[in-house]
């Protein structure tokens, strides 16, 4: 500190030259800070490593306007009446309702197992990598290796998508299970019950809503990605004539069709979720 | 001196019910003011026209000569520099500094680019210093805010409050989330605002006992109406019990 | 709880139960769906995988190209996120009940970010296709376009919950909107957002491989033409990659988030 400062007081902390620093510098304004600025850094990086053959942003991007506005203002059907077009929604939904359902069943066991209050140290941790490991892997790949063991069809496409919902329901419920008040286990494991009559009795029940309310949010999901399948894997329904109208015959009143059945459909969906969060979840759950 | 003047202030927030009916008072510069009653009297609601957080409906709120009802956006800021507040969950931004949230009383007075590159002078940092140490947290300077106790971050309300330099603070339940000895703490800074600094001082309180302590007067609020206004001295058993209702008033005692 | 109630609570569950069992029914039967055949499929398909999901020293050399379209992809994705970050900011800002300046604004930007989320990033992708053509641009434009409406629902959460006291506060002092803003409620809610940018990052490079397939680029794209080639010691190692980069991502992220929430 120079001469001549009257009011240095040792509470007050100084930069070097001179000024009234405010900050703590603590270390998570440093790392909330170098965060950004590598990610900025990267994103700038990116814009030199993409590719852009073939790329004409002044013809690109008017004839994504007209064929926006033709979509959603001009929507028809015309390789297929109204009737099928149910049925194929019908088919994405009930490929999401399979994925969700069965992941939910295996996830309910898999999640007792890797729940740490429930189960042992190892068992739950090598669940828990496991997890990890699955959810690494995208969906479109798990269903693309299926189709060819299994062949085309359902099968491979709910198996495929097995996986990330189980993955994610593990994860949500093995920690609904975890946040079950020791007390209540307490309890019941002094009158002498046995794992079973834990879970059954103290464990289920009172997570019984969080299960189903999470299974939803799963469902909401699932519905997405069965579109995605459809499209990308062959796996059918609205996401395979999505990929048909839009990559066969070009035909944009039909996207734009097709694309309101599925914004409808993922509308309500997300209504219903969101209800469910408010009522069960009143802090956001960060998933 | 009068510094406050309100006159047949009414405000509602639905149709059915009326928060504030026709309330008339004035206050003098280097008051220490008290307005207590039960809750849902209105208490916060009162604060609050004061400074035109909330919309007025009807009647008048003149502070300084300046009548606040139809003040312009600039012109309310401006207002509202002169008036500090003190808020019953203090209200501060629980990850930044001490010292941070202390000079956030000084927005009032600068741009918006002056306020955004966050440029304060080396005066107002010594300020802010000057009355941490008053309060006596200076050694929490550089503390996150949400690592301080209760009645610390209240007093942490108060400095970034008297940084503005305010004619008026205006203490909206300011004990009300506190212990005792916190609340005698803070309760012996907002006197010594008035008896020290010459700042007046209007305090929403739900005790009865530390109004009477405190205050020079009491404003007694009922269901939106003012059933008393006078010394502390004057007021007597009767008058609170028409104030919080008897019943009540036994219920919260026994 | 007494017993009516239990009883009432049971009867909710057993019809809970019967609707999905009668609903997983239908949906077994529209999709035609077999659960034999599905079960047995899990021991065929695992099989076929051990046998011809390797890894061998020829397709090792088809390493570095690999590494390139990957490191292409997870650049798209960490542009595409940050960009719509930064959008999702002002739109969550707008669409907050906090800091909304006034309704129209709120229910805009509520309206842009539901459009974008709800339809499906592959609607996006081919979409965009039509006019974008094959490169880079397409995959990060759709992935950018979901991205903006997720995170400006998580934003709308984050600043909600961080910061009605604060805002208050410096009302009261006589701030403007931006000094608002800007000293209060982003210092307050950065964390968090910076919590759910991480996460989408992870998210959009998974994302990423299948709008690539669609897209014709990236590492989705690498995938599609093993695939379609039959390559599978080439498919192992691509989706070998591709988990390596998530789980990095995935525990670089973890490690950050535990520092700054």
């Amino acid at each position: 500190m120079e001469a001549g400062r009257t009011n240095d007081l040792p509470y007050i902390k100084r930069t070097k030259d001179g000024r009234i620093n405010i900050k703590s510098g603590n270390k998570i304004d440093l790392v909330v800070k170098w965060t950004l600025i590598i990610l900025s850094i990267l994103t700038v990086m990116a814009f030199f490593f993409f590719n852009y053959i073939g790329l004409q942003w002044d013809r690109a991007i008017p004839e994504t306007a007209h064929n926006l506005r033709v979509m959603f203002l001009e929507p028809a059907l015309n390789h297929f009446s109204w009737g099928e077009a149910f049925y194929q929604v019908g088919i994405t939904v009930g490929l999401g309702v399979l994925a969700t359902v069965i992941g939910a069943v295996i996830a309910l066991f898999l999640a007792l197992m890797a729940a740490e209050n429930l189960s042992r140290p190892w068992i739950s941790k090598s669940i828990r990598a496991v997890v990890a490991v699955i959810r690494a892997v995208p969906t479109v790949l798990w269903v693309l290796i299926f189709a060819i063991a299994a062949g085309l069809g359902s099968e491979a496409a709910v198996l495929g998508m097995l996986f990330h919902s189980t993955a994610y329901l593990v994860k949500a419920f093995s920690e609904a299970f975890e946040e079950v008040d020791a007390g209540i286990l307490e309890a019941l494991r002094a009158t002498g019950a046995n794992w079973w009559h834990v879970v059954t009795h103290g464990v289920l029940p009172s997570t019984f809503t969080y299960i189903l309310s999470w299974v939803f949010l799963r469902f909401e999901i699932n519905f997405g990605v069965a579109v995605a399948m459809g499209a990308a894997a062959g796996a059918g329904g609205i996401g395979f004539e999505l990929f048909m109208a839009s990559g066969f015959y070009f035909d944009l009143r039909e996207v734009g069709f097709i694309t309101y059945a599925i914004l409808i459909i993922a509308v309500v969906l997300e209504i219903i979720s969101t209800q469910l969060k408010n009522r069960y979840f009143p802090a956001s759950t960060n998933n | 001196m009068t510094l406050l003047q309100v006159k047949g202030l009414g405000k509602s927030y639905n149709s059915e019910t009326q928060v504030l009916k026709n309330v008339d008072f004035e206050v003098n510069a280097g008051e220490f003011v008290s307005i207590i009653g039960p809750s849902g009297a209105g208490k916060s609601t009162l604060l609050r026209c004061i400074n035109r957080m909330v919309e007025i409906n009807e009647g008048k709120v003149i502070f300084d000569n300046a009548d606040v009802g139809s003040l312009k956006k600039k012109e309310l800021r401006k207002l509202r520099t002169n008036i500090g507040m003190v808020f019953q969950h203090y209200n501060l931004v629980p990850r930044l500094t001490v010292i941070e949230n202390v000079l956030h009383g000084r927005f009032g007075y600068k741009t918006t680019m002056q306020g955004i590159m966050g440029r304060f002078t080396e005066e107002e940092k010594e300020h802010a210093f000057m009355l941490l140490k008053k309060l006596g947290i200076e050694d929490h300077a550089y503390k996150r805010c949400d690592q301080l106790s209760g009645g610390q971050q209240q007093r942490v309300g108060i400095c970034r409050a008297l940084i503005q330099e305010p004619k008026l603070v205006l203490c909206d339940e300011p004990i009300a989330s506190l212990d005792p000895n916190s609340s005698k703490v803070i309760m012996d800074h907002l006197k010594s605002i008035t008896t020290d600094m010459g700042i007046t001082c209007l305090v929403n309180l739900h005790q009865v006992e530390v109004a009477q302590d405190y205050s020079d007067r009491i404003i007694g609020l009922r269901k939106g109406e003012i059933v008393f206004d006078g010394p502390s001295k004057l007021l007597h058993e009767d008058q609170i019990n028409h104030i919080y209702g008897t019943e009540l008033r036994e219920l919260i005692t026994v | 709880m007494n017993e009516k109630k239990m009883r009432k609570s049971r009867m909710q569950t057993v019809v809970f139960l019967l609707i999905i069992i009668i609903v997983t029914y239908l949906s077994a039967a529209i999709t035609e769906f077999n659960f034999l055949d599905g079960l047995a499929t899990i021991p065929k398909a695992l099989g076929w995988m051990a046998g011809n999901l390797l890894i061998t020293a020829e397709t090792l050399e088809r390493l570095p190209a690999i590494m390139e379209k990957l490191l292409e992809t997870i650049f798209m994705s960490i542009a595409a996120t940050t960009i719509a970050a930064i959008l999702s900011i002002f739109l969550g800002l707008m669409g907050s009940k906090t800091t909304k300046v006034n309704n129209i604004f709120s229910i805009f930007a509520r309206l842009i970010a539901s459009i974008s989320r709800n339809i499906p990033v592959v609607a996006w992708s081919l979409i965009l296709l039509i006019s974008f053509g094959q490169n880079s641009v397409t995959g990060f434009l759709a992935l950018f376009v979901g991205t903006l409406g997720f995170l400006t629902r998580a934003f709308i959460e984050s600043i909600d919950e961080a910061s009605q006291d604060a805002v208050e506060a410096l009302q009261a002092t006589g701030a403007t909107y931006f000094q608002i803003v800007n000293k209060a409620v982003i210092p307050q809610s950065l964390p968090q957002m910076l919590s759910w940018i991480l996460f989408m990052i992870e998210t959009n490079i998974r994302s990423a491989t299948l709008v690539g397939i669609l897209t014709g680029t990236g590492i989705g794209y690498t995938f599609d033409l093993y695939y379609k080639s039959l390559n599978y010691n080439a498919v192992a190692l691509v989706t070998i990659t591709i988990v390596i980069a998530v789980l990095i991502i995935d525990s670089i992220s973890n490690r950050i988030r535990r520092v700054i929430l």
